[in-house]
């Protein structure tokens, strides 16, 4: 018998009970299309939080103070001591390392900021010039930050989105003056509206130099230091040096903590592709009931089809061929089956990228090869049985129906 | 040609042996006409299952065109059956699905035979037997001797060298009962061994040579000269 002969009296056979094809097909087309939207949206939570990061800065490599200890408690807190803070020139000493391209100093607190009647809570960024650049910030009107020296506390400030339309309507800012706890400060530029990310709100900041930051709120240590590398080959680089130099200006003691930001991404990106799989294997269950399904009604239709399979095997039809039939029956269903559930998952996701426009909703490749393959590898392999028992019908007795 | 040499067949039913055919030696030459008689129970059919391939002896030995059958896997039991032997049922057995040319080009489909020469040999058998306006139609379109035709068509599109009915007309009044005989009896003239199982008299009795059973054994063998 030839192949597509076997494809053609299949599909016949599929056709001649529209309704059990249909059911067949409905079961497998939803296994598929539910790996296809699950782990399209682990795939998207997964994208998401590396835009986050990358939208944080790209070669980033992070410097805080204390050192932490997997083992849970640090050594300062056993004898009482806090963390030696980082200071400004600490944070300027890192531009020795050639790794380092630039650095952004953080400082962070709240303060009330005030504009005549209107005042409100508003947390406070401490930092300077570079900070732009280093966290990837959009300006929106005026100006960012003079440069300048890192120790001098110019009077000026740049706003965040909500909290200039807060203050001053749609009334022009920059110019202004706000006041900041018991300081004046001139407002040079408005961020654009970048939305929250890393669970900052960059809209709702006053950002302010660094050491006037550190006047308003009577410190002198920083919450952070940004450190760019010159490119991702420099990161381990500027990660070492940052160590090293850190290590030295304090005295010989490893009392910071410098984390690089491609580590927490792929700490993420590690987190939420086991997620993905997760959910993708959970659906993938829902594809093996379809299996037992297609088995199931597989075993029916044998039964039912006694007369027929009597009579191939009459007509000169040997056990091998009554299987091809089966499995071919099984592999049509779940071929088209799954082509349809493809079809429904990749509008599931359309949807979804569509109700939720900030989450990148795509279902990985991977998990669509997975899908069909384990689609069509259920569907063959449950069909085996049934097959197999209709190959095995004794002539005779198939063909007096019993 | 077909030769059964000392062919027996029990059957186990419960704990009991029952001997459905005992002892049977037969030999049917090629363009040969049987008729094969007996009460229910006399063991026609297991003998026309076993001729068929169907069923397999318990003992004894089949020689067919000259080769020793009984043996064989049953893959190739299924390539003899498919190149050598025609069957007709009386419930005709078409499959409900296929439309008339269609249940016709089965047994080709299953040989593997290129789809050209199929439609060419389906539409000469469908025209040699009257059913060249009924090709498109499925069997429930169908009358009980159109249905007959076609599962005959069906059986000699192979060109067989035997063609074994069971009861060929036993779902068919009597006036298509005929007809369906008649183009049965047409076909010896391509040399095909027919052998017709019946338990109606006069049908058998149109036979050249006839064949009576009983109780798993040839009773009377006999061809009465016209």
């Amino acid at each position: 018998m030839k192949f597509a002969d076997t494809l053609l009296f299949a599909s016949d056979s599929l056709r001649g009970s529209p309704t059990r094809t249909l059911l067949m097909m409905l079961a497998m087309s939803i296994g598929v299309a539910a790996v296809v939207v699950l782990t399209a949206l682990g795939e998207g939570a997964r994208l998401y939080v590396i835009n986050q990061f990358a939208s944080l800065g790209s070669n980033l490599v992070i410097v805080l103070p204390g050192r932490t200890e997997t083992a849970g408690i640090g050594p300062g807190m056993l004898s009482g001591q806090t963390p030696r803070e980082i200071s400004l020139d600490d944070a300027q000493a890192l531009l020795r390392s050639r790794a380092i391209k630039r650095i952004a100093p953080l400082t962070v607190g709240s303060s009330n900021i005030s504009r005549d009647a209107l005042n409100r809570e508003v947390v406070i960024l401490g930092s300077t010039s570079e900070l732009l650049e280093v966290r990837h910030m959009v300006m929106g009107v005026g100006k960012f930050l003079p440069a300048g020296d890192i120790h001098e506390s110019a009077s000026v400030c740049v706003l965040g989105k909500t909290i200039k339309q807060e203050l001053f309507g749609n009334a022009q800012a920059v110019g202004q003056w706000v006041r900041l706890g018991d300081r004046r400060f001139r407002v040079v530029g408005v961020m654009s509206s970048q939305g929250e990310s890393m669970g900052f709100n960059t809209d709702e900041i006053v950002i302010v130099p660094v050491a006037s930051a550190h006047q308003l709120f009577n410190t002198s240590g920083l919450f952070r230091i940004l450190v760019e590398a010159k490119n991702r080959d420099y990161i381990e680089q500027a990660k070492k040096d940052s160590e090293e130099i850190m290590f030295q200006r304090h005295s010989g003691e490893k009392d910071v903590t410098v984390i690089t930001q491609d580590a927490v991404v792929a700490t993420f990106d590690r987190i939420l592709t086991a997620l993905t799989m997760a959910v993708g294997g959970i659906a993938a269950i829902s594809l093996a009931v379809a299996g037992v399904l297609i088995m199931n009604v597989m075993l029916i239709a044998v039964a039912q089809r006694v007369k027929e399979i009597g009579l191939l095997k009459a007509l000169g039809a040997p056990g091998k061929q009554i299987r091809m039939l089966f499995f071919a029956e099984a592999a049509l269903l779940s071929t088209i089956g799954s082509m349809a559930g493809l079809a429904l998952g990749y509008a599931g996701s359309m949807v979804i990228a569509h109700l939720y426009p900030s989450l990148p909703v795509s279902p990985p490749w991977w998990a669509v090869l997975a899908a069909c393959v384990t689609a069509l590898g259920t569907g063959i392999l449950f069909s085996v049985w049934p097959a197999r028992r209709a190959a095995r019908l004794d002539p005779v007795a198939a063909l007096a129906g019993r | 040609m077909i030769e059964l040499k000392n062919v027996c067949r029990t059957f186990t039913v419960g704990d009991q042996q029952v001997a459905a055919l005992r002892d049977i030696n037969l030999r049917l030459d090629a363009s040969e006409y049987i008729s094969i008689m007996g009460p229910s129970g006399s063991g026609k059919s297991t003998l026309l299952n076993l001729l068929g391939l169907l069923d397999r002896p318990s003992s004894g030995t089949y020689l067919l065109d000259d080769g020793n059958v009984t043996d064989l896997s049953d893959e190739q039991q299924a390539g003899v059956r498919r190149d050598k032997i025609g069957f007709v049922f009386q419930s005709f057995h078409l499959v409900p699905r296929l439309t008339a040319a269609q249940n016709v080009e089965l047994p080709m489909i299953l040989a593997g035979i290129p789809a050209e020469e199929r439609r060419a040999r389906v539409e000469v058998l469908m025209q040699n037997y009257g059913l060249a306006t009924r090709a498109d139609h499925r069997p429930d379109q169908l009358s009980g001797g159109q249905r007959q035709r076609v599962a005959i068509a069906r059986a000699t599109v192979m060109k067989p060298s035997v063609l074994l009915a069971d009861e060929p007309t036993g779902n068919l009044d009597r006036t298509t009962g005929w007809e369906v005989l008649k183009l049965l009896e047409g076909l010896m003239e391509q040399g095909i061994t027919l052998v017709v199982v019946t338990h109606d008299a006069e049908i058998g009795a149109r036979a050249k040579r006839q064949i009576h059973m009983l109780d798993g054994r040839i009773l009377s063998d006999e061809s009465p000269a016209k």
